[in-house]
């Protein structure tokens, strides 16, 4: 695409272990700060060094928030790129490439640049990404000594000969792309001045961090498992500022029982996990359900089944969490779809888990959670963290019977009463019954929070037009980024978009707005599993399934097909 | 025995689902004598259990609970002593529980060393579920699973608790109330793991390890035994001609889990909001 003169989009792929990461996190801030919009995402092959690896870094002028699979830029480091990136690479791309490694691949669009040379001559092999570096400085046009302060901040641990020669390197990219021929330059986006000062740079596993905190969680216990694992370290980071017990917890089954230990003793609990991890910790969800413990799952979904493809990513465990656990009892499931939004959906997510006493799911993925953007400060929403713990009398039954099913809430040590939670069914004072009078009434006093957990369920984003629109576009989670480019590129009243960021209840009222339209559900996964869910809980058919599950997310290219495949009938 | 005893007893008419002749009768006694005899607050002490007959243990004492899944015991304990520090933990669970579905979270208990005080209830066989061989089961024993006999050598807690450094580990057994009850008061007084392996008969299931046998298989410490010496406790954890009662190691100098974490004394509950200066700083690294 791009036919939008305000986008660029580089990307430099090379082998796991030649820092193509480190050229994108140089370029990040240096952007920002000169006031464009930036979004990047990876991908990356389950490796510690070898095969090919690529990040993509877009310069904008509007914030987009969506992996674009056509290149104008491509920055090659390893023989493997240009078969490997073939379906993205077209006339417009431009290749930076040492010709040396190509050999007959070579094509009109190649730039020789002798990556090899540059770097052995700026101290050695390792300095080819800050070469890179400097090489896109010059394309965009951004003075090279611009980059000196962060190559100085980086680097003045490991002494000013390395500071130094990072200048240099910096300094010989930049000047080999100036002697370039003019009509290599590339027609460059407009910067917004406007805002800069108040904009940040993060990811959605730091997003998710920030939420947590804000959330007032302060217990994890989880066991590493990518690419979940970026919460469990983030609020390590943190621990010592907010009082955060960080537990890592010998595997995904002591994860959640601990969880679940924290929260009945009063804290706020969450843990991390991927699919494979979170399939362990299934019974402590049943356990949540029977005990009406809060506790809060992050999975930061990737492709299955079994060890799938571990670096990669996939919308394939909405179907897990809606059915996970055995035995019937109420759930919430989130799936936010922007930075800001994991923000604000994991205080919700916290809430919702300590308002209602269930266990509440929060769905990412390996995209959403590696890709980093622009965000103003403005965008962060605060809530306020209400807790439902009670002081106990000596009369404190924990499943006391009320209109909603709620039951206050107390813990042990908070009061002269006494708490008891039981995996067995219960009676109101937490007692093991096998009475089967008790039973209906406790299965109903559980399942009585549905109702007003789906009253309060919050409403699906409009993205366009959705009451004019024939046509509505569903999507859900990390999807929201390409569904908004490609409908405000394809600009045509008749669709709109709905982006669903809670799963699980739905809000009967987003519901009601798919009511005689043309209803297409786009998703990462192979079988439509939102689709599905939808069709059982409206009793409408799916008009059409958009869905992809190689492992890569959705490009804004791709949906723009599917659109114009609509137009065409 | 001793009738004053009532602070945790629950309502009389409370059903206790054990057979009549059940060590875990005995063991009752046991424990509601030494949180008796040391004083605690009904309200401050947490009785963790898993899943089996002696796992139901804490719904006959009146005081918070947590029966949890099978197995899982410990995490919850774990999540409940770094949730609230001045909470009493507990841990109340049998054989199949703790050695065969919670083995690894028994490890990783060990290594941890928070203050947890862990009483297996060890009758050598799987009640709740009719008869099956449990982790602790002789060899020989037939059940309708393991027809021919049990072929395997029996896990040896104790011997498997001091090799991880288990700071508090002793053995007694349902015979001898006040024995048991001492063992188990000075293992709640003790501030790290102290894992108690009390032997107990299953007179249902159970045909082989009975009262009788235990009597004739058990025997004491000896009078001038060192519980700090480490490989001489490893020495008696192996002796299984007739197997010693007592505590058999003991390391007082050992760090508290939550001593190395840093945890503060206040619970987690009585947390303030996140600061804002902090929060602001927080966001700020990521301008």
């Amino acid at each position: 695409m791009h036919e939008d003169s305000h986008d660029l989009c580089l990307v430099f792929e090379g082998e796991a272990g030649q820092g193509i990461q480190t050229v994108s996190s140089a370029l990040l801030p240096i952007l920002k700060n000169s006031g464009y919009q930036v979004f990047s995402c990876t991908e990356y092959m389950s490796r510690i060094r070898g095969g090919s690896n690529t990040t993509e870094l877009r310069i904008t002028g509007k914030k987009r928030t969506a992996y674009s699979s056509s290149i104008d830029m491509l920055f090659a480091m390893s023989p493997l790129a240009l078969e490997r990136l073939k379906g993205r690479i077209d006339d417009g791309t431009l290749i930076f490439a040492d010709r040396e490694q190509f050999g007959e691949r070579w094509g009109t669009n190649c730039i020789d640049m002798p990556l090899k040379r540059l770097a052995t001559e700026a101290g050695g092999a390792l300095y080819a990404n800050t070469v890179i570096a400097g090489a896109v400085l010059c394309m965009i046009g951004i003075p090279v000594e611009r980059f000196n302060g962060y190559l100085q901040e980086k680097f003045s641990a490991k002494g000013e000969s390395v500071v130094s020669a990072n200048f240099h390197a910096a300094g010989l990219g930049y000047e080999f792309t100036r002697k370039l021929p003019s009509g290599f330059a590339i027609q460059l986006p407009v910067p917004m001045q406007q805002g800069g000062e108040e904009r940040l740079l993060m990811d959605g596993n730091a997003a998710l961090g920030i939420g947590s905190v804000l959330a007032g969680c302060n217990f994890i216990s989880s066991y590493p498992m990518s690419p979940g694992t970026g919460l469990l370290t983030f609020l390590a980071a943190h621990a010592h500022d907010y009082g955060i017990v960080v537990d890592q917890a010998e595997d995904e089954i002591a994860a959640i029982n601990a969880g679940l230990g924290a929260s009945y003793a009063g804290a706020r609990a969450v843990v991390t996990t991927s699919g494979g991890g979170f399939d362990l910790m299934q019974e402590g969800v049943s356990l949540a359900g029977i005990i009406e413990t809060p506790i809060v799952v992050h999975i930061g979904q990737r492709p299955g089944p079994a060890t799938g493809l571990p670096t990669r990513t996939e919308q394939g465990e909405l179907a897990l969490v809606l059915h996970a656990g055995h035995g019937e009892f109420p759930r919430a499931v989130f799936a936010p779809g922007t930075t800001a939004e994991i923000i604000e959906i994991a205080q919700i997510a916290f809430d919702v888990a300590e308002t209602y006493q269930i266990p509440v799911f929060l769905l990412t993925d390996q995209y959403l959670l590696d890709a980093v953007c622009t965000i103003e400060s403005g965008e962060i929403r605060r809530l306020p963290i209400a807790s439902t713990i009670i002081e106990t009398t000596d009369a404190y039954r924990r499943y006391e019977f009320t209109d909603d099913g709620l039951s206050p809430r107390g813990i042990p040590g908070f009061g002269s009463g006494i708490v008891r939670v039981d995996s067995d069914e219960h009676d109101e004072s937490g007692v093991i019954t096998e009475s089967f009078e008790m039973r209906r009434h406790m299965v109903e006093k559980r399942l009585k929070r549905m109702e007003r957990l789906r009253a309060d369920a919050r409403p699906a984003t409009p993205i366009g037009t959705v009451e004019k629109a024939r046509t509505i576009l569903v999507c859900w989670g990390s999807n929201r980024g390409v569904v908004e480019e490609a409908l405000e590129f394809f600009d045509s009243p008749d669709m709109a978009g709905l982006h669903f960021s809670q799963l699980y209840p739905l809000q009967p009222k987003s519901l009601k707005l798919l009511e005689n339209r043309r209803v297409i559900v786009i998703e990462n996964n192979a079988l439509g599993q939102f689709a599905d869910l939808l069709t059982l809980e409206t009793g409408r058919k799916i008009d059409r399934r958009v869905l992809k599950a190689t492992g890569e997310p959705f490009s804004v290219e791709e949906v723009i097909e599917a659109l114009e495949e609509e137009e065409n009938g | 025995m001793d009738n004053s005893l009532h602070t945790f007893d629950m309502p009389a008419e409370t059903d206790i689902a054990w057979c009549p002749g059940c060590g875990n009768h005995m063991l009752l006694k046991a424990v509601k004598t030494a949180l008796q005899n040391l004083g605690i607050a009904r309200n401050r002490l947490v009785m963790v259990s898993g899943i089996g007959q002696a796992a139901k243990a804490p719904q006959y004492l009146d005081v918070n609970m947590f029966n949890g899944l099978h197995g899982r015991s410990l995490p919850a304990a774990f999540g409940i002593k770094m949730a609230n520090r001045d909470l009493v933990v507990v841990v109340e669970s049998g054989d199949g529980d703790m050695y065969g579905e919670g083995g690894n979270h028994l490890i990783h208990a060990i290594r941890r060393n928070f203050d947890v005080t862990v009483i297996v209830h060890n009758n050598m066989v799987y009640g709740l579920t009719k008869g099956q061989a449990s982790p602790t089961s002789h060899r020989n024993m037939k059940t309708p699973v393991q027809t021919g006999g049990v072929i395997l050598e029996p896990f040896n807690p104790l011997a498997f608790a001091i090799a991880l450094d288990a700071p508090f580990v002793a053995r007694t057994w349902a015979g001898d109330v006040r024995q048991a009850a001492a063992i188990i008061s000075e293992a709640i007084a003790f501030r790290g793991f102290a894992l108690v392996d009390v032997f107990q008969p299953c007179v249902v299931f159970n045909k082989l390890n009975t009262w009788q046998w235990f009597r004739e298989h058990t025997t004491k410490l000896p009078d001038d035994y060192d519980p700090s010496d480490k490989i001489n406790a490893f020495r008696f954890a192996l002796q299984d001609d007739a197997f010693p009662l007592g505590v058999f190691y003991r390391n007082d100098s050992k760090a508290l889990y939550e001593d190395l974490a840093g945890l503060d004394n206040k619970p987690l509950y009585q947390h303030n909001p996140p600061d804002e200066t902090k929060v602001s700083r927080m966001i700020e690294a990521f301008r």
